[in-house]
């Protein structure tokens, strides 16, 4: 591996770990709040397969970095500014339908570019693809059901699934950007070429929402920052709460 | 009833690979070691136990994880040096095996009858749906054997599971995931 690729690949696994981090924490706020216990349990359950993941592509980046860190440092040891997560990850957890929103803007996208990733010519992040995909499956059918049903249910329950996806909406544009860093990879067969997916993420989203009676909003706004660690303010609030007993006990074991 | 069970062909390879490991007994001595999640099952009876070897006077362990968060990884990881370390093997190393990804299909056929005993009923007991994914009904009952039962949930007490209840019995229970 050249030295280009191989810093190529850290930044492309630091950021994979952090969309996989910051959408499993979200998600995991949601534990105990959930409208039902069966309900509560799956969430619980997605935010778990997301920290795992994330704990994956961490492990890959510090074997990589191969500086004494570990995947804790990457997670617990970065500030917002460091973190290169996609921003629609880090928007707050909102009501139930703006969570679920969401999850499936997210979960359609990993079920797009994951395929892709198992592709790769790198070994570890195929592998890690491999895993997501089948669970993917299931986290899209999950969020898929809860969007059409809350959007077409009750006069309520349309409305705040509109109004969540007409907020979300211009945060999913950068979710399809590619910079030097992601293009170089794609070029060599290790990165996925996320530019590439953006007409049918738009096509099945579109579908899913229709058929939920909602609207499809325009492309009007698009809000982008995440990949160069300018994020909204939300993040800074989220890694407070994340990272402060990791921080407050520094090489606590137990 | 006489059964003539097919067996999978990953299952075979795996069997195969412990016949004819040159480390035999570690094997059976992991046997010892089980899923803290569902205690019935050894980490062999799952099929997270990829490989074992000698390396000099050092064993390495193989596993694999059966979902990416799955929590137990590194109770599994502390029990497997634990269970070595009591028989006399000091110098542990565990290693963590990403691909293949982990298949229900890896199951032994011993873990799937232990399963059903346990009350949760195994990937086979339950015909997947056009998607591939869990049904919304029908998975066999373990407890009373019917088929007129309802998913619940889509994700069980753990990942690998989905929650079911009979329609007959009325108890709920677990059905472990085909992945």
């Amino acid at each position: 591996m050249s030295d280009a690729i191989k810093a190529a690949t850290l930044e492309y696994a630091t950021r994979l770990g952090d969309d996989s981090v910051v959408l499993g924490h979200r998600i995991s706020e949601w534990v105990s709040y959930g409208p039902f216990l069966e309900e509560d349990i799956a969430y619980g359950n997605v935010a778990l397969d997301y920290i795992g993941r994330a704990r994956m592509f961490y492990t890959y980046a510090a074997e990589l970095a191969n500086d004494g860190r570990t995947e804790d440092d990457f997670a617990y040891m970065r500030s917002d500014r460091e973190y290169r997560n996609l921003l629609l990850m880090e928007m707050p957890k909102g009501d139930f339908a703006y969570s679920q929103v969401r999850q499936l803007f997210a979960d359609v996208y990993y079920s797009l570019v994951l395929p892709e990733l198992l592709k790769s010519k790198d070994e570890t992040l195929s592998a890690i693809a491999a895993k997501g995909i089948k669970e993917t499956k299931y986290h899209l059918r999950r969020s898929r059901d809860w969007v059409l049903r809350l959007g077409d249910g009750t006069e309520e329950s349309h409305k705040r699934t509109q109004k969540a996806v007409d907020a979300l909406w211009g945060y999913t544009h950068e979710l399809f950007d590619m910079d030097e860093t992601e293009q170089l990879l794609a070029d060599a067969g290790i990165g996925v070429d996320v530019s590439k997916l953006h007409s049918a993420w738009h096509k099945q989203v579109s579908d899913i929402l229709t058929e939920a009676t909602l609207n499809v909003p325009d492309d009007g706004w698009a809000v982008r920052g995440g990949r160069t660690g300018y994020h909204t303010e939300n993040l800074g609030h989220m890694l407070t709460e994340m990272q402060i007993v990791h921080r407050s006990h520094p090489g606590c074991q137990w | 009833m006489n059964e003539i069970s097919l067996m999978p062909e990953e299952q075979y390879r795996r069997l195969q690979q412990r016949n004819a490991a040159e480390v035999k007994e570690l094997w059976d001595l992991l046997d010892q070691v089980k899923d803290p999640e569902v205690p019935v099952l050894s980490i062999w009876d799952l099929g997270i136990l990829r490989d074992v070897e000698r390396d000099g006077d050092r064993i390495v362990v193989t596993i694999t994880p059966t979902y990416s968060g799955c929590p137990a990884m590194n109770t599994i990881t502390d029990d497997v040096i634990a269970a070595l370390k009591t028989h006399g093997y000091d110098d542990v190393e565990v290693k963590t095996r990403l691909s293949p990804a982990w298949s229900s299909e890896w199951m032994s056929s011993s873990g799937r009858r232990k399963l059903r005993n346990y009350g949760v009923a195994p990937p086979e007991d339950a015909d997947l749906d056009e998607d591939g994914l869990t049904p919304d009904a029908h998975a066999l009952c373990p407890h009373c054997g019917s088929r007129n039962t309802r998913r619940i949930s889509e994700f069980g007490s753990t990942a690998c599971k989905a929650l079911f209840q009979c329609n007959d019995c009325n108890e709920p229970f677990d059905y472990f995931k085909k992945i």
